[in-house]
């Protein structure tokens, strides 16, 4: 069963045969739990081979016929001016994408596809996540030329710009100027930083899903006292030394783990991490097991954001990601640089036409009272319950316990103080956060929305308000400006939004 | 920023006292029942049910009208809300994708409606302005559709 004539020549597709095969081993990979807790039901039962004949069968012809019916009532068209995708046996959907509406095509190669050579093409419209259109699965180059095909039919528009700069059009798969690479040695440092214990949730959680499969309560501490009275008797006579020597093999044992997960997930994630800049854009490539290809053109670049953390910090190690309208696998930035020092990122900040701030920018910290405000308010619950323990004699140590947050919070609050600050200049906003690990956001000014000043109670009373700046796929706020402050700043960056109109903006 | 605002439609006043209304009758009614049971003494429930109800139907709406304002500039629109919460939202048409002006029941009956600025923003993707003369509403919709370009993304 094939496409019919008829749809041939109404340019209908289907996608490739083999994801079916593909769809089939992913539903078995869903349908595995199920089988398990079949197979524990059925231990009763006897004749355990058959019963695992039966079931797995059962479910490898479920999920197959449920892959090819799925592949069955898909198709796809590339028209004159949209493209089309008809899908859905149960209920149909039809969905009609224009052209102009489509921001960008990304594609996905996750572990089995690959193997078959096959992609995911996802069409990015800006509606996100679960909304935009997707085609599972395709030939490599049948992905390639559906990209192209939508590059061309946007690039109709914007020609003049890329021939005026004297680029000749480019070809089917240019290969761009390389922005920023990192090798195996500069991954598995950014994996040491990428310290994590995840993998304890993931434990725990499994250990509560699976509770029925184990012989005993595992949450139960009686039990395990029981447990451990016949051959653990020898540990309760150990003495303290070797019980602190335990408890620093334990350390070090979940430090281990940590920094190995962390290294493994960034290996996954980041495996020869390359951007690109190309005549269409930033082209990012990365990823071990699943490899992703994605095109940010230039001019969609809404924001861009410098992160980094505790640590790694103090060798000046920093995270790069733009904002934008398109979204990033759940997140909405697009992480360019994960790990860089200032000299390799400074030039992609460059190339998207951004500015990091120089000694001459003018910062501007919150209104004072915003923070005293803030600090009373976390404050003052910890002082009663630091009143609290005064007067109840056996909770004593309430007290010096309420008073010590109390005093972190008023310490943190001046410390943000000193850190956190914001700034406009003739072409970008620029704000600071955060004293640990400080992020710099720099958006445009000619590319936000709208500008909201919200006050609350206390805020009116004291004379300082919030700056809400309206961005696409982010959010951008000032807190705790003075009144007049804020008002000044709104007027200068909508006289610059007014100015230009959204369709012309460069694109 | 120091353009006086224009008030909205006094009918705005009666649609959120008929909302006020609707909303505190099961409260009333719930009160009156308490009442008749004699479940505590006489006035226990429905006295400060009623007050609650006046306050809530006679004096918010007046000042929720009160804290509203537009202020249709040049190229921009100015709409502040809020009573304990202010916000003075400003959206140049410039970035406005489209433009509702909706209607529900109650607004019909008196003639108001809401306009709605929808922007491509992620905070503030959409500013509304109720409480307008349907007419106001509808030449302020076409007086920003005359600065929007009908050009797409």
């Amino acid at each position: 069963m094939s496409t019919t004539e008829e749809e041939i020549a109404q340019g209908w597709q289907r996608v490739d045969p083999r994801a079916i095969a593909v769809k089939a081993v992913r539903g078995l990979q869903q349908a595995l739990l199920p089988i398990a807790a079949a197979f524990f039901g059925a231990r009763e039962i006897g004749h355990p081979v058959v019963v695992a004949i039966v079931v797995i069968s059962a479910a490898i012809g479920i999920s197959a016929l449920a892959a090819w019916l799925a592949w069955r009532r898909l198709r796809y068209r590339v028209g004159e001016s949209d493209i089309r995708v008809e899908r859905g046996f149960i209920s149909r959907q039809a969905r009609s994408v224009p052209y102009e509406r489509i921001q960008d095509v990304s594609l996905e190669q996750s572990l089995i596809p690959r193997l078959f050579n096959l992609v995911e093409v996802r069409f990015e419209t800006g509606a996100g996540g679960k909304d935009e259109l997707k085609l599972a699965y395709v030939t490599a180059e049948e992905g390639a030329r559906l990209r192209e095909v939508v590059r061309d039919q946007r690039a109709g528009e914007v020609s003049v710009a890329s021939t005026a700069d004297g680029h000749a059009l480019p070809e089917p798969q240019p290969e761009g100027e390389v922005l920023f690479t990192m090798g195996p040695k500069r991954l598995l440092l950014f994996g040491l930083f990428e310290f994590s214990l995840v993998v304890f949730a993931v434990l725990g959680g499994a250990a509560q899903q699976f509770e029925f499969l184990l012989p005993f309560d595992i949450w139960n501490f009686e039990e395990w006292e029981q447990r451990l009275a016949g051959p653990g008797a020898w540990l309760a006579g150990l003495g303290w030394a070797s019980r602190i020597v335990g408890a620093a093999i334990a350390v070090v044992l979940l430090g281990f783990v940590g920094l190995a997960t962390g290294a493994i997930r960034t290996v996954l994630r980041d495996w020869d991490f390359r951007l690109e800049k190309t005549p269409k854009g930033f082209r990012r490539r990365r990823g071990l097991l699943t490899r992703t290809d994605v095109v940010m053109p230039v001019h969609r670049v809404q924001a861009i954001t410098v992160g980094t953390g505790l640590l790694r910090r103090l060798w000046g190690w920093h995270g790069l990601s733009f904002i934008s309208l398109a979204q990033d696998s759940k997140s909405a930035n697009h992480v360019v640089a994960p790990f860089a020092q200032e000299h390799e990122f400074a030039p992609i900040i460059d190339a998207a036409g951004f500015a990091l701030p120089e000694s001459g920018t003018d910062w501007h910290r919150p209104s004072r009272k915003y923070r005293i405000d803030s600090a009373l308010l976390a404050g003052i619950p910890m002082l009663l319950v630091a009143a609290a323990g005064l007067f109840e004699e056996k909770l004593w140590w309430l007290a010096p316990a309420g008073l010590f947050l109390a005093g972190a919070e008023a310490l943190r609050q001046y410390l943000l103080w000193r850190f956190e600050r914001h700034a406009i200049d003739p072409k970008q906003i620029l704000s600071r956060r955060g004293w640990l690990a400080p992020r710099l956001t720099v958006a445009s000014r000619i590319k936000l929305h709208s500008v909201e000043i919200a006050q609350g109670p206390l805020g009116k009373h004291r004379g300082y308000a919030n700056l809400n700046f309206g961005l696409a796929g982010g959010s951008l706020s000032f807190d705790g400006l003075p009144l007049e402050e804020a008002e000044a700043m709104r007027a200068a960056v909508l006289d610059s939004i007014a100015a230009v109109d959204f369709a012309r903006l460069p694109r | 920023m120091s353009e006086p605002l224009t008030p909205v439609d006094r009918a705005y006043v009666t649609v959120l006292r008929i909302e006020a209304i609707l909303l505190s009758l099961p409260f009333i009614i719930g009160a009156l029942v308490a009442e008749v049971a004699q479940v505590i003494f006489a006035g226990a429930f429905l006295v400060p049910v009623a007050l609650l109800a006046m306050l809530l139907i006679l004096m918010v709406p007046l000042r929720r009208y009160n804290a509203r304002g537009y202020d249709l500039g040049e190229d921009r629109l100015r709409v502040v809300r809020g009573l304990l919460f202010r916000k003075d939202t400003a959206v140049p048409f410039s970035r406005v994708q489209h433009i509702d002006v909706e209607q529900g029941p109650l607004e019909r009956a008196f003639g108001i409606g809401r306009l709605v600025l929808y922007t491509a923003g992620t905070h503030n993707a959409s500013v509304s302005l109720p409480g307008l003369k349907h007419e106001v509403a509808m030449d302020m919709r076409e007086a920003i559709r005359a600065h929007v370009k009908r050009e797409t993304l």
